[in-house]
């Protein structure tokens, strides 16, 4: 069930079996949300890997995780070889804050209002980069702040939050990430609030960052067309599982898992025909409370067997770096489901 | 409508709604942002009009301005709204109540924030009906779990309160509040913003079956072109407060004319097809309190002229699609519009 990092050669972060799982309702009521279930990804250096999946399928729990908003209920995340719950100083939690540093969705509720651009990546510096001088911040922050395309970059960290768009905020939030010199960012989609027209220079920029400045980034988004633009992986998550992962191309030329096929036939594209196969899906995700087990896409899926309602699918090498958590797929039949 | 005779009528037969040189102005304390300028269409009977644009371009505000449900600061300075035959613009309160719901009906862009949270769903559809003076029980209950039944959703859902529906559930059951009363024209400003890829197809799908069902027009804003582009007849394409380009879609998807739909268009990654760099559209549009004194494009277009900067291009008909650009002035020398990207 591990997954080899595809185009890169290190492994930069893997979870193992990763679970989270929240109460809810009162003591007489009380059930379990299953947020996150055994989840088994990895990241390799300087490598975008796309995390993709409906809304409430579990993504931004898993940003959270790695992040160590949450602690996992089960489960291990390894950074460059070492679990992060083993971090107890606070001095190395500071430093693995610095070097995966989340982008949030909403440019506009993430950076504070009140103070000048220069006020959030000025104390970032301060905070986890204690050993450069004021003059030297502030040079760092100019230079972040040029990487990002925030120019003229002086001029730019004098301005309040409210005289920069969106997807000037979008970036403020990628330079404070790069302040730090992460080696992962984790972007919870960071393009999704953003106009179409800005949203290809935010993905640029991601691409940049990789290519120039050697960051992985783990880019959650429901958008598969921009996750093709810009990764080189793509791991789909539904229902807090992950149902299928893959090199790119390899996932979208092969899609194995009935519910990958059904989000690529829902993707708009106004160069191709209207796909009609899955007009009668109503797109509405199950939420995962006190589980039994079988395959979680089973009511949805057109090709669901005896065996999907009673045995939870592991996921299981399929090709050359290509896993898939389907029975179907891994009988070896012919998948076509949407 | 019997009031129709007695008003010019100015618009195409069959228009549902004809718009004519629409302005709307925000009376702003640091002057006056024009917000939508000099906006002229018309949509006929059963038809799909798609209004795409950037945030801050008016496309809601256009939509404000064609229900009436500008306030202040905002106001129309220019123009009219012909609804069936009717002036819309400075009808009284009682006048425009009469028509809202019944013949027209609008679908705000979230849900989540349009549908009231502590009334039950039914509790919500009862009030439009008996605003509109339809009162019996039965009749109020029929229609109700008739209409939440057209958009897919069980009537035992009448009982439940927003919070217990997931996003598509709402969203579909403010569309069946909007066709509580079988309207011949519905607003909707991104209905499905808030949606995932599965569930917008699916609803972009049911708005189209419903409207052949029943033959309402549609309106459509959305800033995501690629969505509309197997839904809607017409497409128009707003920058900076006007009409950058409008005509049938497919044609307009197939051979955009203007550099910005270009630009929009190419905007987009693509699923299929090979890989390819794209550079979106730099730049960001221009403030509306102090747009360009040329065309308002100019400043990001990537085919920009002298003169683009010096004058305001007016829309240019081109076989079957209005173009504000002075590539299609037949006036000026001709240009190489055949090479357009």
């Amino acid at each position: 069930m591990t997954e080899q990092p595809g185009t890169s050669g290190t492994t930069l972060l893997r979870t193992d079996s990763l679970s989270r799982h929240f109460r809810i309702g009162n003591a007489l009521t009380r059930r379990i949300l299953h947020a996150v279930d055994e989840v088994s990804l990895s990241v390799g250096s300087r490598e975008i890997v796309a995390l993709a999946g409906e809304s409430g399928s579990g993504k931004s729990t898993i940003a959270r995780l790695l992040a160590k908003v949450y602690r996992p209920t089960s489960g291990e995340i390894y950074f460059e070889g070492k679990p992060i719950s083993s971090i107890r100083r606070r001095s190395d939690q500071l430093r693995y804050r610095g070097l995966a540093p989340m982008v949030f969705q909403d440019p506009y509720a993430s950076i504070n209002p009140v103070f000048r651009v220069s006020h959030g990546v000025l104390r970032g510096l301060k905070l986890h980069r204690p050993e450069l001088s004021k003059q030297q911040r502030y040079e760092e922050a100019e230079r972040v702040f040029d990487v990002v395309g925030l120019t003229p970059a002086a001029d730019v960290l004098r301005r309040y939050p409210h005289e920069l768009s969106g997807g000037q905020r979008q970036r403020v939030g990628f330079a404070q990430a790069l302040a730090m010199r992460p080696k992962l960012i984790i972007a919870d989609e960071p393009v999704s609030m953003l106009d179409v027209s800005i949203r290809i220079g935010l993905l640029n920029l991601m691409a940049k960052l990789r290519d120039e400045e050697g960051v992985s980034i783990l880019y959650i988004t429901h958008d598969l067309a921009s996750a093709r633009y810009v990764a080189d992986r793509l791991v789909i998550m539904y229902a807090a599982r992950l149902a299928e992962s893959g090199p790119m191309e390899e996932v979208l030329a092969r899609p194995k898992h009935p519910y990958t096929q059904l989000l690529l036939s829902a993707v708009p594209d106004p160069r191709a025909p209207l796909g009609v196969s899955a007009e009668t899906d109503r797109g509405e995700p199950p939420k995962v409370i006190d589980p039994v087990p079988g395959c979680r896409f089973r009511w949805r899926c057109p090709l669901a067997i005896e065996m999907c309602h009673t045995v939870t699918p592991e996921m299981q090498p399929i090709g050359p770096g290509h896993d898939v958590a389907c029975h179907v797929a891994q009988s070896g039949a012919e998948v076509k489901a949407f | 409508m019997s009031s129709r005779a007695a008003e010019p009528v100015s618009e195409p037969a069959g228009a549902v709604l004809d718009v004519r040189n629409l302005s709307v102005e925000y009376l702003l304390e640091s002057g006056i942002v024009r917000a939508v300028d000099d906006v002229s269409f018309s949509l006929q009977a059963r038809k799909f009009l798609a209004i795409v644009g950037e945030s801050g371009c008016g496309k809601s505000t256009l939509l404000f301005a064609i229900a009436q449900l500008l306030s202040p600061p905002a106001e129309i300075t220019g123009g009219s709204v012909m609804f069936r035959g009717r002036n819309m613009v400075g009808l009284t309160d009682a006048a425009l109540t009469a028509i809202r719901w019944k013949d027209l009906s609008v679908v705000m862009q979230s849900a989540m924030n349009a549908l009231n949270p502590v009334k039950s769903i039914g509790a919500q559809f009862k009030d439009a009906m008996r605003a509109h003076g339809v009162t019996g029980h039965d009749e109020i209950a029929n229609r109700s779990a008739e209409v939440l039944r057209m958009v897919g959703i069980d009537a035992t859902h009448l009982k439940s309160y927003p919070h217990q529906l997931s996003g598509g559930m709402r969203q579909r059951s403010m569309i069946a509040m909007a066709l509580l009363f079988t309207p011949e024209l519905v607003i909707m400003d991104e209905p499905t913003s808030a949606l995932d890829v599965v569930a917008q197809r699916s609803l972009m799908v049911q708005i189209k079956e419903l409207q052949e069902q029943f033959g309402f027009a549609v309106i459509f804003v959305t800033h995501d072109m690629s969505l509309v582009s197997h839904f809607s007849d017409h497409l128009m394409v707003m920058y900076a407060g006007q009409v950058a380009e409008q005509g049938p879609t497919r044609r307009v998807f197939d051979s955009p004319a203007h550099p910005y739909t270009v630009g929009l268009l190419d905007a987009f990654p693509s699923i299929r097809g090979e890989r390819r760099q794209l550079k979106g559209i730099p730049g960001r549009p221009p403030d509306l309190a102090r747009p360009p004194s040329g065309c308002r494009f100019a400043p990001r277009c990537p085919r920009v002229m002298e003169r683009c900067t010096a004058e305001p291009p007016e829309l240019y008909q081109l076989d079957g699609i209005d173009v504000r650009c002075f590539l299609y002035d037949p006036a000026a020398a001709p240009a190489d519009i055949g090479s357009a990207p």
